[in-house]
């Protein structure tokens, strides 16, 4: 087996220390019953690495990836052109396999990127500080709304519909057990957010409000009125923010007044994959930073007097406080923080302005291609790199259609909120760096064809 | 000649050379500085050509746009990689050697792992993507299940949650699920002194009141205490097997018989899986659910701090409630994930959902590798291995580290000992320090909590033999050294990048972000 090393010679020699006849009795603490005989019954055997390489290369080419067809998928997961820097320096095998520093003085690389990475994260946000990182956005979400109940001491969110049904959905499976109410609503097929919806929800009984930004729809909530609504009845403002790239473009929800600011930072140099890993973001104020989950690392000097990092405010975390602690959260995301602030680093504030900028002027270009196509609206007053058009008919269909032909057209609301049938002809698009103008052509040519029927048979 | 090293150098050659030199530039020869990105960084600078912006923003998003360019510096593709290459030298890591962390299983990372996991067809794949387009990463998660429901025993699995800890939240809200299914209302969990901080953690997250069970002096549960609680009260008890201390529950079956027949449920931690895979299976021993952290056993990288990936596997009782998306592969064959749209017909029960997407399929793709790689003959000499390094590892060093469960027989792929022996002053932290400066990584320290002064070895079924030996006599003598009162072992480590740091001054006064 290439990865063991022992001989069976050393194996022996090793036993003979040990002062055992055998490995099997080193397992004389397992009830025999229990212990297999031989490999486990029904499974195969070791495999070359040639082998294994052919077989998970066969499963690979079984996929579409966003190569290959014109994408145009987000909804809480972007594809963003990833620098081939970052990439090979996260291979690096002392980021790859190094582990949470607890030993401070040999893994200073670690602690100093994780000090840069909540710099770049408070800076994007405008919050005072961030941590190290969380699972993704959707558990961020769910752990600054378990927050916002510690420091207001309330139990009730009001959730903005046009949070990601996904992270409604994980807050409320929480939720269910944890005793905390969630006032949840529905998007409207609307050209605006709905600020005031939720600002009239929020009462003395409300710990958060919580409101992504921007919305799932691809719309832009005014998070300065909803932050004053919010204060005024002694409430937080959770902002969510699940394409960073936006946030070149928007000004960021900490100077708009929001208190915690989360997100999913899988845009900046983590691509796809599937869905995971991916990679929480999670700032807040300075005065509510004993309440935050999640590992912090913090500046410090040694025994010489030097500048070193450590891992600080620990006594909030599992490993000192157990049942006491903020959250339950070990092992988070470091891999991920690393590429993106590579990504970030790359990129420079200027650099992701403009990036959002190329983003945006895409997302146009979409839009006004798509706005052609006979029986297709645009929904959205205000977009950033994703909008929404109605479709003259269930838009999860169309999508299907649309895969047949090789082009991945967007997300479709039916997808997202399969028992609103009221959403069901919405579809998600989105269009970054990486959207040519001959992928619009495609996407606007095919789902005219695929739109012809259904419209020419309904009313103008 | 007779005192030089395995290496070939003379030990003294070695004595404070690093540290006694001063330079202009703060650097040491290979030893090397590194400036934060904000002082490194000029404001416009950008490491990425992008093209010119085309056209006007979209008049309804004006009144959104950012006042000026967020307050970060930018550098160059040679600065960037260049800072970085800089800063991983400053990090000790599995590929330079032992990284003994006991509880974290820090085995060699197959290449092969990351090489697949990069294919453009798992890489670049949205997780929203029609699934006629994804039928092979769905395959992946399918394929991964069938081993881990086999390897375990047990009935079914939930794939999503996204490390160890979330695991463990996804298992106690399937048990709270299940007893709300009931009707039972439950309101206690029992998690023993010796547990891993996140259990207690996770059972008051799940809402849950948490009680501690003692340990018997042989270092495991004790079962006359543990049977003596149980009631209408507990929901289930959390155990950790093999245990914290690096030892086989030897009466998990009759703790789990016990649970049950008081209408509780067993969680088993599944953090020391590496020590039974291939060898045990788990659903034998009467448990209802249990993590399986994907960057310990199945080896995905852990990535200074992750990510992880904790799938769960679970009993019959418990397999209807577990959470979407849910992978199943159906009677004709046919991969899939439910979702909510299919959950009312085809998985009623489920709990909920725990995050965005289907869990960590970057790491779903590493592990199937390592696991196809290994084979069931392979996982089973895993197993094995890591317990012969583990008892290496105690019998080498017994003589001069006190093993507080030594005497009552192996122990399982961990080897713990404690402080008892050390000069007056001198401490665990010290001898871990002192192994810095002798070029390893210390062992996991002062946990688990019910040994004093804890250091607890994982040496891995990936070190070689050659490679313990040099760590084994690093170890003793740094033993032998606390054990003597050697004063110059209370400065170590004085080799590394920095010495000790101030963890109490960045407590009192935390600088969390470089200032603006």
């Amino acid at each position: 087996m290439r990865y063991l090393p022992l001989t069976p010679a050393e194996r022996a020699e090793m036993l003979g220390v040990i002062g055992a006849g055998s490995v099997e009795a080193l397992f004389e603490d397992v009830p025999a019953f229990a212990r297999l005989p031989g490999p486990v019954p029904g499974l195969p055997l070791h495999a070359s690495e040639m082998a294994v390489e052919r077989h998970m290369a066969r499963l690979a080419s079984a996929n579409l990836s966003a190569a290959e067809a014109p994408f145009f998928l987000g909804a809480g997961a972007y594809r963003h052109h990833i620098p081939a820097s970052v990439d090979h320096l996260i291979q690096r095998g002392e980021f790859l396999t190094a582990y949470t520093p607890y030993q401070p003085e040999i893994a200073q690389g670690t602690l100093q990127v994780l000090f840069e990475f909540q710099t770049q994260v408070a800076r994007l946000f405008g919050t005072d500080v961030a941590n190290a990182s969380m699972y993704d956005g959707s558990t961020a979400c769910w752990e600054a709304i378990a927050m916002a109940g510690r420091v207001t001491r309330r139990k009730k969110a009001v959730i903005s519909g046009g949070l990601h049904p996904h992270y409604i959905a994980t807050a409320a499976t929480m939720a269910r057990f944890t005793g905390d109410a969630l006032d949840t609503r529905l998007p409207d097929l609307a050209a605006e957010p709905d600020d005031a919806a939720v600002i009239a929800a929020i009462d003395g009984e409300t710990s958060c409000v919580v409101v992504q930004y921007p919305d799932v729809l691809g719309r832009v909530p005014d998070l300065a009125a909803i932050a004053a609504a919010a204060q005024a009845k002694g409430a937080l403002l959770i902002a969510v923010v699940t394409e960073p790239v936006a946030l070149g473009l928007i000004e960021a929800p900490g100077k708009l007044g929001a208190d915690i600011v989360v997100g999913e930072g899988q845009s900046l140099g983590v691509g796809l994959q599937f869905g995971g890993p991916y990679l929480g973001l999670f700032g807040c104020r300075d005065k509510f930073v004993r309440q935050m989950p999640g590992r912090l690392a913090g500046q410090t000097v040694d025994a010489d007097g030097k500048r070193g990092f450590v891992l600080t405010l620990s006594t909030r975390e599992q490993h000192i406080r157990r049942e006491k602690a903020t959250s339950n959260i070990c092992t988070n995301s470091g891999l991920c923080a690393l590429a993106f602030s590579i990504h970030m680093t790359l990129l420079g504030g200027e650099g992701l302005a403009k990036l959002a900028r190329v983003n945006h002027a895409a997302a146009r270009k979409t839009a006004d291609a798509l706005a052609k196509v006979p029986g297709v609206t645009l929904l959205n007053s205000a977009y950033v790199n994703e909008f929404t058009v109605i479709l003259p008919r269930d838009a999860r269909e169309v999508v299907r259609e649309l895969a047949e032909y090789g082009v991945l057209g967007g997300v479709s609301l039916g997808r997202l909120y399969p028992e609103a049938f009221a959403l069901h002809n919405g579809l998600v698009v989105t269009a970054t760096e990486t959207t040519s103008d001959d992928d619009i052509h495609a996407l606007a040519t095919v789902l005219t064809e695929l739109l012809a029927d259904t419209h020419e048979g309904s009313p103008t | 000649m007779s005192a030089v090293n395995a290496a070939g150098w003379r030990p003294e050659m070695s004595q404070g050379s690093a540290q006694g030199a001063v330079t202009a530039s703060g650097d040491k020869g290979l030893m090397l500085e590194e400036a934060l990105i904000f002082e490194l960084g000029r404001p416009g600078t950008c490491g990425v050509d992008i093209d010119e912006p085309e056209g006007a923003v979209l008049p309804g998003l004006e009144k959104f746009l950012r006042a000026s360019a967020p307050d970060l510096p930018g550098l160059t593709e040679p600065e960037t990689v260049r800072h970085y290459t800089r800063l991983s030298r400053q990090n000790y890591a599995i590929d330079l050697g032992p990284f003994p962390l006991g509880s974290c299983t820090m085995k060699h990372n197959p290449r092969l792992n990351e090489k697949v996991a990069r294919l453009p067809g798992f890489a670049d794949v949205h997780p929203l993507q029609p699934q006629q387009t994804v039928r092979g990463a769905v395959e992946v998660i399918v394929q991964l299940a069938d081993w881990l429901v086999t390897l375990t025993g047990m009935h079914a699995v939930a794939m999503t949650p996204k490390a160890g800890a979330h695991g463990e939240l996804c298992g106690l809200l399937c048990i709270r699920a299940a007893l709300e299914a009931r009707g039972d209302k439950r309101e206690v969990i029992l998690v023993p002194e010796s547990a891993h901080g996140t259990n207690p953690a996770t059972a008051a997250f799940a809402g849950y009141r948490v009680e501690n069970i003692p340990a018997t002096a042989d270092g495991r549960v004790d079962l006359a205490a543990l049977t003596a609680r149980l009631g209408p009260d507990v929901a289930a008890v959390m155990i950790t097997n093999p245990n914290t201390c690096g030892l086989f529950e030897r009466d998990m079956k009759a703790i789990a018989d016990a649970v049950h027949a008081a209408g509780g449920l067993v969680y088993c931690d599944g953090a020391n899986f590496n020590a039974i895979v291939g060898k045990v299976r788990p659903g034998d021993l009467g448990i209802d659910a249990m993590h399986i952290n994907l960057h310990k056993t199945f080896s995905t990288p852990h990535g200074g701090g992750g990510p992880g990936s904790g799938p769960v596997v679970l009993s019959e009782a418990l397999a209807p409630f577990a959470p979407l998306p849910y992978a199943e592969r159906t009677a004709e064959g046919y991969c899939r994930l439910i979702e909510e749209e299919d959950a009312g017909t085809d998985h009623p029960h489920a709990f909920g959902r725990m995050s965005a997407f289907h869990g960590q399929m970057g790491m779903f793709t590493r592990a199937l590798t390592y696991i196809l790689s290994h084979g069931a003959d392979g996982l089973r000499q895993v197993s094995e291995d890591a317990v012969l390094n583990a008892n290496y590892v105690l019998r080498s060093l017994e003589d001069v580290l006190d093993a507080p469960f030594g005497k009552a027989g192996p122990c399982m792929h961990e080897a713990l000992f404690s402080d008892v022996g050390l000069a007056e002053g001198f401490t665990t932290l010290d001898i871990a320090k002192g192994l810095i400066d002798e070029g390893f990584h210390p062992m996991t320290v002062y946990f688990p909590l019910v040994v004093h002064g804890a250091m607890l070895v994982e040496p891995t079924e990936t070190e070689s033999k050659a490679g313990l030996d040099r760590f084994i006599a690093s170890l003793r003598s740094l033993a032998e050294r606390a054990r003597a009162g050697d004063a110059a072992l209370k400065a170590a480590p004085v080799l590394a990048p920095r010495r000790r740091l101030d963890e109490t001054l960045a407590a009192r006064k935390p600088v969390l972000v470089h200032p603006a």
